[in-house]
């Protein structure tokens, strides 16, 4: 027991530490991720930013941007990053005067000889006597007429709108500011299946450990509005449905982003005011994004621990292909009982029961029905040093209780290895996609450069091939598993 | 009693006649195509060898590679068997029971020796062989028996990255050219695309399909067809000689 309980410490520590960005991923307001060149960007407020080279996971400044101010935002438009930002941004109790303004630049690359922002331009503004403080930008790219919109502003009165043009960065001449949302930080907008979706900050601000900062949103068939929650409230009367908040060790949801990866796999970018695990810092936090009955929420980091692997094409659960070992009990009492039976419980099935009848070398894997059986259970666990992908590390993913490890094969197909040893064919990339479901997929696979993950190809067949989010046979449900 | 008895293995004849025809047709002589969904349907199948057993849930894979991998019958891996050919085989008996559509019950005494299995090439009239109701006409035993199958695939050219994909009632074993490409071990239900192999690549010319299916007690079937990288039916490219 006393052994259990180490290993499940061990297990907690380890998805504390996997469940914020790794490096030094210190920031406040960052905005939107931006990839350029193979490398993840994000600015934030002050100045600078944060630069990832390994696909999303370490993060450390590095980025370059001038201006200072407060709460920028970034969008690649053409071949060229449009950055956005508050020149000013006096706090609550200061001035409200406000600028926003833009400036291009080819690449985010700081020692690319292409680096080279131009002179800001001023697109918005605020006055004292205005109800709106011009910080806080976010810009939306309309997919579906080309068009460039921009919100700003905070707890100061109403969140605005204004049009820019996408060619110049400048503010679409007549333009009229709009009122969209009241007492909102950091707004953004985005759009997904005939819907504009309004995402602002509520909550505390800069409090650190105390700040109960979080995002919700407001969606409109039209990008100007009217924004309205879940429960009809619109966000000029102070609406917003949650979609991120605090959890866990980290407090102080803020600043929203997002990143379409794929059809299906979608990020959240924020900062978390205060994360416990570092002296509460504010740090830049990444989350599946998730769409529900039309509605952005927040997913969960994968936290390490025992699952069962369920494919969501027929049901069936990732197992090793051995002899399935029948559990011996006394038929007696399975429906009828006599008055003198005694009901208790019956003990699981065990590891150290089975293991020996498995083979030594590989073994296969298939799938088939869940018996919550040592050969389905499923450890996964993040992989120190090995780097990893948008929001998370590698793992490995090992039979519980041994280190035989899931591994990709150079044939495409999938089999266990009797021990992990850190290949990058045993380094798996596990990603909630915007269902709720995983997807799951090898860090690469010998002899292969295809973007493969696992598949059930067949109800009781996993195998390698292309992910296809509008496939149950790419998608697999974690569930933990209760021993 | 004997009249009754004289009955109903009359009734029983009849049944079995109507289930050939109901289910299966003598094999063309033109060559077969898969169809519409890819399914393969022309199969030459052997009288079922008794294997007797009680319950589906002996078939492990240690046990399903164990009884696949005795020899029932003289090249067993490489025949290519033709329509009336026969082949003296082993088998494993346990006394019969009165009415043969019944499992077995009480204590089983297992006999084993030799006899003459005929095999039989056939077109099914279903996605799905029905293999009890090949079984039944040929007053065999339903239960406890294990089948031999074999098809001839003839590509026009060579097929890579292909799968084959089985369902079958019970477990079953499957060889494409001598080589094992499948095991469905376990209580198995016939689920079309239930197992499939690793890819596979199919020669240009005649390729061989040689499959083993068990079962005990209940219905017993199977499905096969060739599908692509991504799961989809071959539906041509290819001939079933």
């Amino acid at each position: 027991m006393k052994k259990t309980l180490t290993a499940w410490a061990a297990l907690v520590l380890t998805t504390l530490s996997a469940n914020a960005q790794t490096g030094h991923p210190y920031i406040h307001d960052p905005s939107t991720l931006a990839e350029c060149e193979g490398k993840y960007y994000t600015f934030g407020t002050g100045g600078g930013g944060l630069i990832s080279s390994d696909g999303g996971w370490t993060w450390d400044s590095g980025a370059e941007r001038p201006g200072g101010g407060a709460a920028p935002d970034v969008l690649k438009i053409g071949d060229r990053y449009l950055v956005v930002y508050g020149a000013t941004g006096g706090g609550l109790g200061g001035s409200h005067r406000g600028v926003i303004l833009t400036m291009w630049n080819k690449t985010l690359d700081p020692k690319s000889p292409d680096f080279r922002y131009t002179e800001p331009i001023e697109v918005a503004n605020s006055e004292d006597g205005d109800d709106c403080d011009a910080i806080d930008p976010g810009l939306l790219l309309d997919p579906t007429t080309g068009r460039l919109w921009m919100t700003y502003g905070t707890y100061f009165g109403h969140i605005r709108m204004v049009e820019l043009d996408p060619k110049t960065g400048r503010r679409v001449e007549g333009n009229e500011a709009l009122d969209v949302a009241i007492d909102c930080e950091a707004s953004d907008l985005i759009y997904r299946d005939g819907w504009y979706y309004l995402l602002g900050t509520h909550g505390t601000c800069c409090d650190g450990v105390n700040s109960t900062y979080n995002i919700v949103c407001g969606r409109s068939r039209s990008v100007t509005g009217p924004y309205l929650d879940n429960v009809g409230r619109p966000m000029l009367q102070g609406g917003g449905k949650m979609v991120i908040k605090a959890h866990g060790r980290q407090v102080g949801a803020g600043h929203f982003g997002r990143t379409v990866v794929e059809e299906g796999l979608e990020k959240i970018s924020c900062h978390f005011e205060a994360d416990f695990d570092r002296s509460g810092m504010s740090v830049l936090a990444i989350r599946p994004l998730l769409w529900r009955n039309g509605w952005p929420e927040a997913g969960q980091n994968l936290r390490a621990g025992i699952y069962e692997l369920e494919s969501q094409r027929h049901g069936y659960s990732l197992e090793l292909a051995v002899d399935f070992q029948r559990l011996q009990t006394s038929r007696r009492g399975w429906f009828r009982r006599d008055a003198n039976f005694k009901i208790e419980p019956i003990p699981m099935q065990v590891l150290d029961s089975v293991q020996g009848a498995w083979p030594q070398g590989d073994i296969a894997v298939r799938n088939g029905d869940f018996m919550n059986r040592p050969h389905q259970h499923w450890q996964i666990t993040p992989v120190e040093q090995a780097g990893g992908f948008l929001g998370q590390p590698y793992f490995k993913i090992t039979i519980a209780g041994t280190s035989r490890a899931l591994a990709a094969t150079a044939d495409k197909e999938v089999t266990t290895v009797p021990a992990f040893t850190g290949a990058p064919e045993q380094l798996w990339q596990i990603d909630q996609l915007t269902d709720g479901t995983y997807r799951i997929m090898p860090k690469s696979i010998p002899g292969c450069s295809e973007k493969l993950c696992l598949i059930s190809i067949a109800d009781s067949t996993p195998t390698l091939g292309r992910f296809d989010f509008q496939s149950d046979n790419s998608k697999w449900k974690l569930l933990g598993v209760e021993m | 009693m004997r009249k009754i008895l004289l009955g109903s293995l009359l009734a029983l004849c009849s049944l079995s006649a109507n289930a050939q025809e109901k289910y299966f047709l003598p094999a063309g002589a033109e060559a077969a195509r898969p169809d519409g969904e890819g399914f393969i349907r022309r199969w030459t199948v052997l009288e079922p060898i008794s294997k007797p057993n009680r319950s589906n849930t002996v078939f492990t894979d240690s046990y399903l590679r164990e009884v696949f991998g005795r020899e029932y019958f003289p090249k067993q891996m490489s025949l290519v068997p033709k329509d009336g050919q026969k082949v003296k085989a082993l088998f494993e008996k346990v006394e019969q029971p009165a009415d043969f559509r019944r499992a077995p019950q009480g204590p089983q005494k297992v006999i084993t020796g030799t006899e003459k299995l005929t095999w039989h090439k056939l077109d099914s009239k279903t996605y799905n062989l029905k293999l009890m109701r090949f079984g039944e006409h040929h007053l065999k035993r339903l239960y406890g028996v294990i089948y031999w199958v074999v098809t001839v695939i003839h590509c026009d050219a060579p097929m890579h990255d292909v799968r084959l994909s089985v369902g079958s009632n019970s477990a079953s074993q499957w060889w494409l050219n001598g080589s094992e490409v499948l095991l469905l071990s376990g209580d198995r239900r016939m689920v079309a695309d239930d197992c499939m192999s690793n890819r596979l690549h199919l020669n240009e010319g005649d390729n061989v399909i040689r499959g083993a299916i068990i079962n005990g007690p209940g219905m017993s079937d199977f499905c096969v067809r060739l599908v692509d990288e991504d799961g989809k039916p071959i539906t041509s490219g290819y001939t079933i000689r």
